[in-house]
């Protein structure tokens, strides 16, 4: 102890006998202190730091976050150019026929669809109640890459495009709600739905049912139940059911009719981006 | 007698050292704070931003409530990863209008910026219910209570009131419409031309919870839905300087 008080001296504080050593910061610490403060200064220099009467000072780099983010997403484009604008003009058909592209459109699209479509179909396109399942043979509105693609690019039950056009539109009638339908015939129409692909509730009822659905469903789900495409009408007669199958969930939907809607992706997604997801989905399993 | 010396004396009187430790701090604050007041860069003029609508302004406070900015920010960064994830990265302009902000990077949820038209209403309506129905991942708790509440905008009027005080440029008639607005906007078969024509071309009105009457879900969702769809970035050019 002594020895550092003869080697530093103290400050001259004393509290009742004890004296307060004067031991200067240690070097290192002293050093690393004025570099920081030199680091300081020079980064103030070459960054954005100070302000000014208008703007800050750009810094001698002229660095600029948004520059760089620019840069770095067209470095990426710039990288995969070739090929998404071999997508971009490949027939959408002959895409499979051709192996590289076709990996690339497989990984791309799955990038695209975990990102933008997983949140309704499922991060395995399994879909849920009201969402449709991807992966089966049931399509709504056309499980060719062509229609899947329009699909996509689209919407389902949209605004109108820059051309006016209204694609994938139609509407249920609310059978039930909207007074169309006696309760007697919407009980009667969905045990004769129910027995397109299994067994009614009340097989009395059928016989009755189908004189309904003659009436008023056939026009758009087909006098076999089978359903029409070129208005996204089900097919009933499938056992596949995106609402429920029981007794309800069909009268529910009688009852209240379904709206179920896609946003149009043609504004936040490429063209190459729309054709990946396409491709991807096509080649689910579903895919015709 | 050196500077050194010298600065026995702040040492010894704790008045005066409190008073130059806050003048040192007020430099710094003055320095880093007031000329984002007068730099003409802050916050760029851009096309397209609006004031919240009397209903998505409720929305807004519902998510507040609820907490949601816990888990979902509004603030996308410019970095490739999420701008490739959620969109154009945001824009100091586009919460000029919120009191307060939602920006952050706390992202247990996604980032909500611009979450406006990524779902349908449905969507909406079934993740607030039950989230597990849709993403069955998800960790978000239930909030289907929302659609139980049913609200009538008694308030709205004040609570635009105090945003147009601390600087939100809502108009007289804007304030004295407040009521009606709100209504309107939920109802498809009302009388919303007024709504639009004070609030401009992109205000969406649908029944969002698809039932009937405003419910707080309706509010939440008309809020989502609107969320980072004013701007049209196909005309904005930025500017790197910012």
């Amino acid at each position: 102890m002594s020895d550092l008080k003869d080697k530093h001296g103290t400050t001259g504080h004393s509290w009742d006998g004890i004296e307060e050593l004067n031991t200067p910061l240690p070097r290192w610490w002293l050093w690393t202190f004025y570099a920081c403060i030199v680091w300081g200064v020079i980064y103030t220099i070459l960054y954005p730091a100070w302000p000014l009467v208008n703007q800050a000072t750009a810094g001698i780099l002229g660095h600029s976050t948004r520059a760089e983010v620019a840069a770095e997403i067209e470095a990426v484009n710039q990288s995969n150019a070739a090929i998404t604008e071999k997508l971009a003009m490949t027939d959408l058909t002959a895409i499979p026929a051709d192996a590289d592209l076709n990996s690339y459109a497989l990984n791309a699209g799955a990038a695209v669809f975990k990102t933008w479509c997983a949140q309704c179909h499922g991060s395995g396109a399994a879909g849920a109640k009201g969402y449709p399942n991807l992966l089966d043979d049931d399509w709504l509105w056309g499980g060719d890459i062509e229609t899947i693609h329009e699909t996509i690019t689209v919407g389902i039950r949209q605004q109108a495009d820059a051309d006016g056009d209204y694609l994938r539109q139609s509407e249920m009638p609310a059978f039930g709600r909207d007074d169309l339908l006696e309760n007697g015939d919407i009980d009667a129409v969905v045990n004769y739905v129910m027995s397109l692909s299994g067994d009614p509730m009340d097989a009395s009822l059928v016989a009755h049912g189908e004189t309904v659905f003659a009436d008023n469903c056939a026009s758009c789900h087909a006098e076999d139940g089978t359903g029409d495409r070129a208005q996204g009408a089900p097919n009933l007669a499938d056992a596949i059911w995106l609402y429920g199958g029981d007794f309800d969930s069909i009268r529910e939907t009688v009852w209240n009719a379904r709206y179920g809607q896609m946003p149009g992706w043609s504004d936040r997604l490429t063209e190459a981006q729309i054709r990946a997801v396409a491709t991807y989905v096509h080649q689910l399993g579903g895919g015709e | 007698m050196g500077i050194l010396d010298k600065h026995k004396v702040l040492e010894k009187n704790a008045t005066l050292l409190l008073a130059l430790s806050f003048a040192v701090v007020t430099v710094g604050g003055i320095v880093e704070i007031a000329p984002l007041f007068y730099l003409e860069n802050t916050i760029e003029d851009v096309e397209g931003m609006r004031p919240y609508t009397p209903l998505e302004l409720t929305g807004r406070d519902i998510y507040i409530r609820e907490g949601c900015y816990v888990c979902h920010s509004q603030m996308i960064r410019p970095m490739r990863d999420e701008v490739e994830r959620y969109g154009h990265y945001s824009l100091a302009a586009e919460s000029k209008y919120d009191h307060p902000f939602q920006w952050g990077s706390k992202r247990t949820g996604p980032d909500l910026a611009r979450v406006g038209g990524r779902y349908s209403d449905e969507w909406h309506v079934d993740h607030l219910r039950d989230p597990q129905s849709v993403v069955p991942e998800s960790v978000m708790p239930k909030y289907g209570y929302l659609e139980n509440t049913l609200i009538d905008g008694e308030y709205i009027q004040d609570i635009m009131s105090t945003h147009a005080f601390v600087g939100v440029p809502y108009s007289d008639e804007m304030l004295s419409e407040a009521q009606a607005d709100f209504a309107a906007q939920a109802d498809p078969d009302s009388d919303w031309d007024g709504l639009v024509e004070r609030y401009g071309d992109k205000v969406q009105v649908r029944n969002f919870d698809g039932r009937p009457g405003v419910s707080e879900m309706d509010a939440l969702i008309a809020y989502l839905q609107m969320l980072g769809t004013l701007v049209d970035f196909s005309t904005f050019t930025p500017d790197a300087s910012r």
